[in-house]
C-alpha cells in the first residue's frame, strides 16, 4: 500500500511513467509484430480453417476489455476506501480504452461468429453479458461527464464501477454456468495447440502493453490538464 | 507467412482492418491530446512568468 501512495504524488508519477513509457512502447511493437508474424505463419486449424486468425485479435481484445474494467474497479476501491489521489484520474483515463477493447471484442467476435456459427449475433449469456460491459463503460464515462464537481463525480463513478464489477465474473464463467453457443475456455485448460498458443500469448502481451502505454499517456495528460486549470484560476 | 484466406477473406480482413484502424486512431488521439495539453500548459506558464 505504501508503494501505491509513494506514486500518488503527480511529480513522482510523471518521473516513473516517463521512464517506463519507452520500454512499454517498444515492447508493444515487438510483441504485436512477432505475434502477427507467427499468427500468419501458423497452419489452418483442422476445424476452423483460416478463420483461426481472428483468434489472435479477438481474444486479446476481449481479455483486455475485462482486464481494464478490473483495473478501473481496483482504482475505484483505492479512491473510495483509501482516498488515493491519483486513482480517480487513473480510473477515468482507462475507461475509453476499455470501451474501445470491448467494441473490438464485439466486432471481431461477430466477424468470427458468422462463418463458424452461421450468425453475426446470438443472445447467449457470454455475448449478452459482454454487450452489457460496453453499456457499463458508456454509463461510467457519461456519469463522469455529467457532473461538474469532480469530487462528487469521482465518488459516484467509483460506486458505479464497483457495482458493475459483478459483471466480470459473469462474463468469465457464463460459458460454464449456462449452455452457450460461445466456446469455453481453451488457454489455461491446454486445449489450444502450441502453434496457435504462442502467437496468441504474444498478441495478448502486445495488447496489454499497448493499454499500459496509452493509459500512462492519458494519466500524464490529465495531470497536465489539472495543472493548467490551476494556473488559469491563479492567473 | 500465408496471406491466402480463401472463402473466409471477407471475415478475416475486415476484422484485422477494423482492429488496426481503431487501435491506430486511439494511439493518435491519445498522443494528440497529450501534445495539446503540453502546449497549453507551456503557454500558461510562459504567461504566468511574464506577469510576474
Amino acid at each position: 500500500m505504501q508503494f501505491l501512495f509513494r506514486y500518488a504524488n503527480p511529480h513522482e508519477f510523471m518521473r516513473l511513467s516517463g521512464r517506463i513509457l519507452p520500454f512499454a512502447a517498444i515492447g508493444t511493437a515487438l510483441c504485436l509484430c512477432l505475434g502477427l508474424f507467427l499468427g500468419f505463419s501458423a497452419p489452418p486449424d483442422y476445424q476452423q480453417g483460416r478463420t483461426v486468425l481472428i483468434l489472435f485479435i479477438h481474444v486479446p481484445a476481449a481479455t483486455m476489455a475485462m482486464g481494464v474494467y478490473g483495473a478501473i474497479a481496483v482504482c475505484s476501491l483505492l479512491s473510495l476506501v483509501w482516498r488515493h489521489p491519483l486513482s480517480d484520474i487513473a480510473a477515468r483515463a482507462a475507461a475509453p480504452l476499455g470501451a474501445l477493447f470491448t467494441v473490438l471484442g464485439l466486432i471481431t467476435g461477430s466477424l468470427w461468429g458468422k462463418p463458424m456459427w452461421g450468425t453475426y449475433w446470438v443472445w447467449d449469456a457470454r455475448l449478452t453479458s459482454f454487450l452489457l460491459l460496453l453499456f457499463i463503460y458508456l454509463g461510467y464515462m457519461a456519469l463522469w461527464n455529467a457532473m461538474e464537481d469532480e469530487t462528487r463525480a469521482a465518488r459516484a463513478t467509483a460506486i458505479l464501477a464497483l457495482v458493475g464489477a459483478v459483471n466480470i465474473p459473469i462474463i468469465k464463467f457464463s460459458v460454464e454456468w449456462w449452455n452457450t453457443l460461445h466456446q469455453g475456455e481453451s488457454i489455461v485448460s491446454g486445449k489450444l495447440a502450441p502453434v496457435f498458443l504462442a502467437p496468441l500469448l504474444l498478441m495478448m502481451a502486445g495488447y496489454g502493453l499497448l493499454f499500459v502505454t496509452l493509459w500512462m499517456i492519458r494519466i500524464r495528460t490529465a495531470i497536465l490538464e489539472r495543472r493548467a486549470r490551476t494556473l488559469m484560476q491563479a492567473n | 507467412m500465408n496471406f491466402e484466406m480463401g472463402m473466409y477473406s471477407v471475415y478475416i480482413w475486415p476484422a484485422y482492418g477494423i482492429s488496426a484502424v481503431m487501435l491506430t486512431a486511439a494511439t493518435l488521439w491519445t498522443l494528440g491530446t497529450w501534445r495539446r495539453a503540453k502546449t497549453k500548459l507551456a503557454a500558461l506558464e510562459t504567461r504566468g512568468k511574464a506577469k510576474a
